[in-house]
């Protein structure tokens, strides 16, 4: 069975952007502009979600010491809310598979000759690929992508995979590489976003080998 | 020797091969390459850090051409 539609019979596209986007043509082409959008988006996403429960924790302190447990579960679940939504993009870039065997050692020579010594030995340590881009600094995952945008502070986590079961990993992030590679903008566009915040925030929800590759990709 | 390569289940495997003075292996990857194609599989040429291109034709004057499975929002 065909993976998708042949390449002729795809609309043509421009620039060699990703015929993939011809899937997802109701979205927005990703730019500086439309994250910045979706950046203030989900910070104010983010301040609806917890100044309620610390408008509450503060109506239920000043009501009374008996209320003050009440007020500690309003604090910890306005704590709680954005650090979910931080887990749930971090998560883009763990490991899915465990690493090994022949055809993820073939796939690992690819993906070492795709990319220069540094990025190379990044990605033996953290199992992230580090790749500069126009709308910042991508860290290419298994089944997902860590962009950190320009100045550092915001991160945004894409879930994006390549289709098909079986593959190795270092395949998979070499198909994602690739694409990146061949259209930045719709990659971030085909890809889904989980959360666009702090990096501190996704930072401390990443597996240590990741916070590494995070750092290098902040320039820390 | 040019190479055109698939990514898949093995790691990649290699489709074809040719040089620019051989026709007959040259018109061979030309077949194999459309082949792919019409299987859904997109082919590039990856030109290091930042930049890789699609192609719709085998460049046969490319090195290494790569065959990849399309990519979705997971």
């Amino acid at each position: 069975m065909p993976l998708s539609p042949p390449a002729d019979a795809l609309p043509a596209t421009a620039g060699g952007s990703l015929p993939e986007l011809a899937n997802v043509h109701w979205r927005p082409r990703a730019s500086e502009a439309t994250m910045r959008h979706a950046g203030r988006m989900w910070t104010l996403s983010s301040v609806g979600h917890t100044v309620p429960f610390v408008a509450a924790a503060i109506a239920l302190g000043l009501a009374g010491p008996i209320m003050l447990p009440f007020a500690a579960l309003c604090l910890v679940h306005a704590w709680a809310i954005p650090e979910l939504y931080a887990a749930r993009g971090a998560r883009a870039v763990k490991p899915r598979s465990a690493a090994g065997g022949e055809p993820e050692r073939v796939a690992l020579g690819l993906l070492g000759d795709l990319v220069d010594h540094r990025a190379r030995e990044l990605h033996a340590r953290t199992g992230l690929m580090l790749e500069r881009g126009r709308l910042g600094v991508w860290l290419v995952g298994e089944t997902g992508a860590l962009l950190v945008r320009p100045g550092g502070r915001r991160v945004n986590c894409y879930c994006v995979k390549a289709t098909g079961a079986g593959l190795p990993p270092s395949d998979r992030a070499a198909h994602l590489l690739l694409a990146l590679r061949t259209d930045e903008a719709g990659f971030a566009t085909v890809a889904n976003l989980a959360f666009s915040g702090a990096r501190w925030r996704v930072r401390r929800r990443l597996a240590a080998p990741a916070r590494e590759a995070l750092d290098a990709a902040a320039g820390r | 020797m040019s190479r055109l390569i698939r990514m898949d289940q093995t790691g990649h495997t290699t489709v074809a091969e040719w040089t620019v003075d051989d026709p007959p292996s040259a018109e061979a990857a030309i077949a194999a390459f459309r082949a792919e194609l019409d299987q859904g599989y997109f082919a590039l040429i990856s030109h290091g850090e930042g930049r890789a291109e699609q192609v719709r034709e085998l460049p046969l004057d490319a090195a290494l051409v790569i065959l990849r499975r399309p990519i979705a929002g997971g």
